[in-house]
């Protein structure tokens, strides 16, 4: 409860800090300091969980049964708050060169991460709804804030747009799930319990199926992530592929698995194994034939959702680990890809040519991120993968399913490894826009030892669910 | 204790190796760190009378992973011809002038490591860690150092590769969760997949086989082969096959034939099949050729080709050929691509038109180029004879139905094999003398050279100290 109060103050803290703050500097530090005391409640508050545990008087369910704070979910907001310090330190100078009102896009920030953790702790399709609303307002503004790039209020307004509609999508499936159950709570859902299946229940599921998938970029429902990242100023890209995405996932994950664990397994395998299908080929076909890495970027994002898709489809034990690794190994690895690709000035594949001459140091961390992502052993994108395939295969009838993923993992391979050759296959003269400061460095070297330390010992993430 | 100097001292050595600047120092360091390898090899394989050590320290307790090595005969032999090759290559070398060296002999360490992981580990899980990991040094070596089309048939070696490596990543995984209670010790492996129902031995084995097949290579999955060892530098081509292709073939003896009876069964005929075709095929290009380095491309394959028929032979003459083929094939080999490296380096061509006269040039050359000839087509008192002949009485002996076809067809192989290597010495060595006057072979090339040919030789003639072992 703590983080989720301490989310709301902290914004509000950081849209009056305009009033006493003057510098753009002295908000990044500020809101580093905030989100550090996030993290510290956070733990806190994962410590304090355990320690009622111990003592037999914890009791996971707040707000009358709407919200299930156990240590899954605590977990992975200590996860999430970390790794949002990690982001506003590796690209807070970026952060202030978007625009003039930096306290506000902190305090958005701050929002998003409100709405993260309402989604994690969700127990009750309304609460599922604010989450998400909570979530996705903030990310409209924000990826409008660079007022003097049409792009960027191109891709605010359909993003806008296309959310809005998906949330409409999402209310009626509750409404329709709600008429079929008699309850909002997810734990309360028997699609058999006349004999036969609800129909209007069936068609609440296809509902937030689409409306969710909206939300993670899963095809069909793909169409706006490509022009949004695209045209979002690129830090508040970093945050949208990652943290956002994840959460939705994390959400989606728990929907499936505890609120339709009573459907047929029809719907994990085939239907959303369709989804997963078209979500891997479209991400991964397109995200070849991309000039730009910051566009690639955006459609191997939707490559990747199309892996955590398995997480879901899934819906058991070893997906709920999966889960956890796929999160902290995407998140760090983007991150840290997009602190790399923040400094340089060209954001094609020909601006990386030959940066492992001029700038080791950062050709080595984009490395390791990229290979992350691509799934090479000794990084931890090789440990969410295989979670990930561990959950799919699991569940009865996915054997085909996983083989065409992998050899979608071959393909990713392609465009990973093509800014990786340009930067120590390739001589250019790659140029910076911004120098790499000290904090710069020691951020990414964190970021770069835990993406290596997670790929050699994943069970540390493990230790606490 | 030995197995885990083997893995840490070519580690310790290739990550020290990046902080050098001075590229003496670096070639120093490098050629060091390998004899010490070399040290710990020979003393492991010489402890193996006693018994077979295995080590086992926890990993990841909630997958059932442990980092477990051991170090069986056929992985200790491995892990020698590996300690083996690195220096000899280091030492022949030397003189020669490479960009960056501080990154290339740290890569080159790395591999090393990567390679003495995948031989030595006893935990599935392990395995496709060190499997993965020879790789991705190898990679960096084909992209940044060699000839000018290097980026792109080193992209395709690599992909290609890494599919063959998701695909058994699927099989691996399926085969885990299959496993009582989620383990990936090499015992519990076995145990579960013997007893798998034919159905799921069969599709794990072609995921499997997929990788190793694509690593060896064998016939359908080569294209990446002949273009990857052509246009890398010398070590690296070494490395590649003389090392990386015992990977596949060890991850076929190790892995894949005990772990799936059904499949090795069900599809060993296929695969012999195929490995004839391979054998053939890879002769006949290698007539063709006029670059010497793409000729011993597809000479390699004709070779790897009858020793994954002596695999799928299944009997016992065939399965000690295979081991002792493995380890005389990459010594001749390192000998063959060492010294086509030092003609090129002379004469500034590959080109077989363009070359001859070596033999009044550098008499000592062409003595080298001549005996590591004779070991690559099998003539008997070199170690090639040794293999060759075990892997032939092995396929002869064999219950499979065509047997004797097979063993006909492969024999082809061999006077193939003798047209177009005997063809190469001709050109290359006799023939009309060049205009230019070339250096005879210097100091650490004959240090190299001659340790190959004392090898070669001493194998040749007296080859029961490499056969008591097996």
């Amino acid at each position: 409860m703590k983080p989720l109060i301490a989310t709301a103050v902290f914004a509000i803290l950081m849209m009056f800090a305009a009033l006493t703050v003057k510098e753009k500097k002295s908000f990044t530090h500020f809101a580093a300091i905030l989100m550090l005391g996030l993290v510290g409640l956070n733990v806190w508050e994962l410590a304090d969980y355990n320690r009622l545990l111990a003592t037999a008087q914890a009791s996971p369910d707040l707000f009358g049964k709407m919200l299930r704070v156990d240590n899954y979910a605590l977990w992975f907001n200590v996860l999430m708050s970390s790794c949002s310090f990690f982001y506003i330190l590796l690209v807070g100078r970026s952060i202030e060169k978007v625009g003039v009102h930096v306290g506000e896009y902190y305090a958005l920030h701050f929002f998003i991460l409100c709405g993260v953790f309402l989604l994690s702790t969700y127990n009750n399709l309304l609460i599922l709804f604010l989450g998400i609303e909570i979530l996705s307002i903030p990310q409209y503004i924000l990826s409008g804030s660079d007022k003097r790039n049409l792009k960027s209020s191109e891709a605010s307004l359909k993003y806008f747009l296309m959310g809005a509609f998906s949330t409409g999508i999402m209310l009626m499936g509750i409404v329709l799930l709600y008429g079929a159950m008699g309850t909002f709570d997810i734990h309360g859902f028997n699609f058999y319990a006349t004999g036969t299946l609800n129909i209007m229940g069936v068609v609440g599921v296809l509902f937030m199926l689409v409306a969710l998938g909206f939300k993670v970029s899963a095809a069909p429902m793909h169409f706006w992530t490509p022009d949004v990242y695209d045209g979002s100023p690129t830090p508040f890209t970093a945050f949208m592929a990652t943290i956002v995405k994840v959460s939705v996932f994390f959400a989606f994950m728990r929907l499936f698995m505890e609120g339709f664990a009573n459907l047929d397994p029809y719907w994990k395998v085939t239907v959303l194994g369709t989804i997963t299908v078209l979500t891997l080929l479209i991400g991964n076909i397109t995200a070849v034939y991309q000039q730009s890495v910051k566009r690639m970027l955006a459609y191997s994002s939707i490559a990747q959702a199309g892996f955590m898709m398995f997480v879901v489809i899934g819906s058991n034990a070893m997906a709920m680990k999966g889960m956890i690794v796929y999160a902290v190994a995407y998140t760090l690895a983007t991150v840290g890809i997009f602190g790399v690709l923040l400094k340089l000035k060209d954001y094609t594949y020909d601006g990386f040519n030959g940066l492992a001459k001029k700038h080791p140091f950062l050709a080595l961390i984009a490395s390791i991120c990229l290979m992350s992502l691509a799934g090479i052993p000794l990084t931890a994108g090789f440990f969410a993968k295989w979670f990930v395939i561990a959950a799919a295969l699991e569940q009865p009838g996915t054997f085909w399913l996983v083989i065409f993923a992998l050899v979608m993992a071959a393909v990713s391979l392609y465009y990973y490894f093509k800014v990786i050759m340009a930067m120590y296959f390739k001589t250019g003269e790659p140029e910076l826009i911004t120098p790499v400061t000290t904090m710069d460095k020691v951020v990414m070297a964190i970021i770069g030892s835990a993406v290596i330390v997670f790929g050699i010992a994943p069970d540390m993430l493990l230790a606490w669910i | 204790m030995s197995l885990i100097l083997l893995l840490v001292i070519p580690l310790i050595t290739g990550l020290a190796s990046f902080a050098f600047r001075k590229a003496q120092a670096v070639k120093a360091w490098a050629l060091f760190g390998s004899l010490l390898t070399l040290v710990v090899a020979a003393i492991s394989l010489c402890g193996i009378k006693e018994q077979t050590h295995t080590i086992s320290y926890t990993w990841l307790p909630t997958l059932g992973a442990s980092f477990a090595l051991q170090g069986s005969v056929t992985a200790l032999l491995m892990t020698l011809l590996t300690a083996i090759v690195f220096p000899l290559t280091l030492l022949a070398q030397w003189n020669k002038g490479i960009e960056q060296p501080h990154r290339f002999y740290g890569l080159m360490l790395l591999a090393q490591a990567g390679l003495m992981g995948v031989f030595l580990a006893h935990d599935l899980l392990l395995f496709y860690f060190f499997w993965e990991l020879a790789l991705i040094p190898v990679y960096f070596l084909a992209g940044q150092w060699g000839d000018k089309d290097r980026i792109k048939s080193s992209f395709k070696f690599f992909v290609y590769t890494f599919l063959g490596s998701l695909l058994m990543l699927g099989g691996l995984i399926y085969l885990y969760l299959q496993t009582p209670n989620g383990s990936f010790d090499y015992d519990t492996i076995l145990a579960t997949g013997t007893v798998l129902p034919m159905a799921v031995q069969n599709t794990l084995f072609v995921l499997f086989f997929i990788a190793f097949g694509i690593k060896m290579p064998i016939f359908p999955f080569h294209s990446w082969q002949a273009g990857a060892y052509e246009q890398t530098l010398t070590p690296v081509t070494i490395v590649l096959s003389a090392l990386m292709v015992k990977m596949g073939l060890f991850g076929v003896i190790k892995w894949l034939y005990p772990v799936f009876p059904n499949g090795t069964e069900q599809f060993g005929n296929i695969i012999m099949i195929l490995a004839l075709i391979g054998i053939i095929y890879g002769s006949m290009l290698a007539i063709v050729q006029k670059d010497i380095k793409r000729l011993i491309a597809y000479s390699s394959l004709a070779h790897v080709g009858l020793m994954i028929m002596g695999i799928f032979a299944d009997t016992h003459n065939a399965s000690v050929g295979v081991v002792a083929q493995m380890f005389n094939h990459g010594i001749t080999i390192t000998g063959l691509w060492l010294v086509v490296d030092m003609i090129e380096r002379r004469y500034g061509t590959r080109n077989m038109s363009e070359l001859g006269g070596l033999a009044g040039a550098a008499p000592q050359m062409t003595i080298a180029l001549v005996v590591i000839t004779f070991s690559s087509i099998a003539l008997p008192l070199t170690n090639g004879f040794v293999g060759e002949f075990l892997l032939f009485l092995g396929i002869f002996e064999s219950t499979n139905p065509n047997h004797i076809i097979y063993m006909a067809i492969a024999g082809l192989g061999i006077i193939l094999g003798a047209i177009y290597m005997l063809n190469m010495v001709q050109k290359v060595a006799y023939g009309n003398k060049k205009e230019m006057a070339i250096a005879d072979m210097s100091m650490n090339e004959r240090l190299s050279i001659y340790l190959i040919l004392a090898v070669i030789i001493v194998l040749g003639v007296y080859p029961n100290l490499l056969l008591q072992l097996l």
